[in-house]
């Protein structure tokens, strides 16, 4: 019996350690782009040139950073990420701001107000989640004409807003839909209005489905790049446009290190939104399915 | 003495199914109506029409000889505790009994006098500071009355208050309400399923099926003269025994034939009643079939049977046989020496029963 008790124990440990090897390459595996990422864009062109592509830098150097933040060329244009960054920060922060806003109300409306056909006009907003983007570009392009937003900010920012709305509807629907509606009932009786019952009762309550919804937006918004280049022009365009031009466009030696340097600028704030948030993110993921 | 809530010729329709038909209720002040019956029956249906949080299809809902069919449900001077509790999670015991005044903008002073007094009143002072999540049910049940309370309200409306409690809690809580009752001389419409708070708390009864009124009386009225087959086996526990038999005229009173599990036929005499049909059943409650030889009544007739199940409650010992092809309950005392499997001598008392048809199963 003892002996044989051993015996599974041994075989556990070995499995364990397979386990933990598989997962190290994995992680290795993972890690390695932004490992070449990084040092790439610490090196000098120099060195990028007789290195090899997995060395550490010799000489870490900051200046490809500098270059890619004000100075890089995007086009004709030298000015660097600088500009396009805060282009970046005015679209995402209004857009997500109102998509998160509407997307409550419209949640809060179809789980708790329903009405006839509340089912089809939330049938009708998840349907929207589907719909690809490149399909309502067109279409987009004359109804920002017609507005007369066309390439500006403003212009982008309704777009984001428009597309963010069925799903962050589809978030707060669900949230609140294991809400009991007696407590609408009680709100009402106690003679709260429909704004009133929704700032006072339901916001408050909404945090954790509040936080994805901004993760979830904010990342879409500010990684999008194909809205970003068919609904701008010069000065408005978002930092993944701007990135492409940089990339793009090379006089002479391709710059590896400002290449990178930019990209990873770029990626910069949605990677510390998951950093910081992720946590509330895998939370508020899960908050309706476990009742407190 | 005025009328408080009247409901006139009320229809309540969800699509195509009728939920409620022609409901007529009228209570006075300080009565308390309990709406019951089983799930699905419209009690609640008709309590939310009562509140206004569904709008009716037909018929008038006065309350204080108002009209308020069309009145929105904050203007009607009513408080309504849910069963859930429907307490505001985010905000403490405090801020969940003044949510209603502050929204009404009543004054700070106002609103601390009246929570001082409810709070003392239901003796929750010490919880004041707490959110919803921190209270027992029991706990909880108590600020969601504080919160109708506060209110002042002409007619207080209960949705199944105690369902969420467990057994004990919810006896108590009975009790508590009753002497809210009391005490406030207010005015109360109160849903439940269970039969049980509907006979403690009411002073008048309102059985419902299936959308329609079965049966409006005070308790007694409805435990001892139902109006049909349904209301006699839902209220009272046990239920009423309701028995197949058949009546034969004879000079001066009607013989009533049973016929037993061995094929033959007992007798009863039935001196009070002038017309019966000829094929009836009897409802008769267990506590009206009793034991022979412990207090023999007058009216009392007796039945000889075999006894099937014996179970012992404590203060009663319900046994069980058979009469007329029906399970039958009969109370017996506690210290009853009667074993399973042998026969007994029943006592039944014929005054307390009542008769139905057995093809309407209205009372006759």
């Amino acid at each position: 019996m003892i002996n044989n008790n051993y015996k599974i124990n041994y075989t556990n440990v070995i499995l364990r350690m397979l386990l933990y090897f598989f997962l190290s390459v994995f992680v290795l595996y993972y890690l390695l782009p932004l490992f070449v990422m990084v040092t790439t864009s610490l090196k000098s062109l120099e060195e990028i040139r007789t290195g090899s592509l997995v060395a550490l830098p010799r000489n870490i150097t900051f200046e490809a950073w500098g270059t890619a933040w004000s100075s890089a060329c995007t086009g004709i244009q030298c000015e660097g990420l600088k500009p396009y960054f805060w282009n970046s920060i005015l679209i995402a922060i209004p857009a997500v701001f109102i998509s998160t806003l509407i997307g409550a109300l419209n949640g809060y409306v179809v789980a708790q107000w329903r009405f006839k056909g509340a089912n089809i006009i939330f049938a009708l907003m998840l349907f929207g989640c589907f719909i690809p983007f490149q399909v309502v570009l067109l279409p987009m392009a004359r109804v920002l004409g017609l507005m007369d937003l066309a390439g500006s900010i403003t212009g982008l920012i309704f777009v984001h807003v428009i597309y963010g709305i069925g799903f962050t509807t589809l978030f707060f629907r669900n949230y609140y839909v294991n809400i009991p509606s007696e407590l609408v009932k009680a709100a009402k009786m106690d003679g709260a209005t429909f704004l009133r019952i929704f700032w006072s009762i339901f916001l408050p309550l909404s945090l954790p489905i509040i936080v994805v919804t901004i993760i979830w937006q904010f990342t879409q918004i500010w990684n999008d790049f194909l809205f970003g280049v068919s609904f701008s022009e010069a000065g408005t365009q978002p930092i993944t446009v701007a990135l492409n031009n940089i990339v793009n466009s090379t006089t002479g030696v391709k710059e590896y290190n400002v290449d990178m340097a930019a990209a990873i600028i770029a990626a910069m704030p949605t990677l510390l939104v998951y950093i910081f948030a992720g946590k509330y993110f895998i939370r508020g993921l899960t908050a309706g399915s476990v009742k407190g | 003495m005025s009328s408080i809530l009247k409901i006139k010729d009320v229809n309540k329709k969800f699509g195509k199914i009728s939920v409620l038909n022609d409901i007529n209720i009228n209570i006075d002040k300080g009565d308390f109506l309990v709406l019951v019956g089983p799930s699905g029956c419209g009690k609640s249906t008709l309590l939310n029409c009562i509140a206004g949080l569904e709008k009716i299809n037909g018929g008038e809902i006065f309350i204080n000889n108002k009209d308020m069919s069309e009145v929105a449900p904050k203007d009607r001077d009513i408080a309504m505790v849910f069963q859930s509790y429907a307490l505001y999670p985010t905000m403490t015991v405090e801020k969940n009994i003044t949510f209603g005044m502050k929204v009404r903008g009543i004054s700070e002073e106002i609103q601390k006098e009246k929570l001082n007094e409810v709070a003392k009143q239901l003796q929750i002072e010490s919880l004041l500071k707490r959110k919803p999540g921190q209270l027992s049910g029991g706990q909880r049940q108590r600020v969601a009355m504080g919160r109708a309370l506060v209110r002042n309200p002409k007619l207080f409306l209960f949705d199944e208050p105690l369902s969420n409690l467990d057994a004990k809690l919810r006896v108590e809580m009975r009790t508590e309400i009753k002497r809210l009752h009391y005490d406030l001389g207010a005015s109360m419409v109160y849903v439940t399923h269970d039969q049980i708070e509907a006979m403690t708390l009411a002073t008048k009864i309102v059985v419902m099926k299936d959308g329609f009124i079965q049966q409006i009386g005070t308790p007694a009225e409805i435990y001892n003269y139902p109006e049909n087959i349904f209301v006699a086996d839902f209220m009272g526990s046990p239920p009423m025994n309701l028995i197949n038999a058949t009546a034969q005229k004879e000079k001066d009173y009607y013989k009533i034939n049973i016929k037993m599990e061995d094929g033959s036929i007992s007798t009863l005499k039935e001196k009070n009643k002038s017309k019966l049909p000829h094929e009836l059943i009897i409802g008769i409650r267990p506590e009206n079939i009793t034991e022979n030889g412990l207090k023999n009544k007058q009216s009392s007739q007796v039945i000889s049977s075999n006894i099937d199940i014996i179970e012992p409650a404590g203060s009663d010992t319900f046994v069980m046989t058979k009469l007329g092809n029906t399970e039958v309950t009969a109370r017996f005392h506690s210290e009853t020496k009667v074993k399973v499997g042998s026969k007994v001598n029943l006592l039944i008392d014929l005054d307390k029963a009542s008769y139905f048809d057995p093809n309407s199963g209205q009372r006759i």
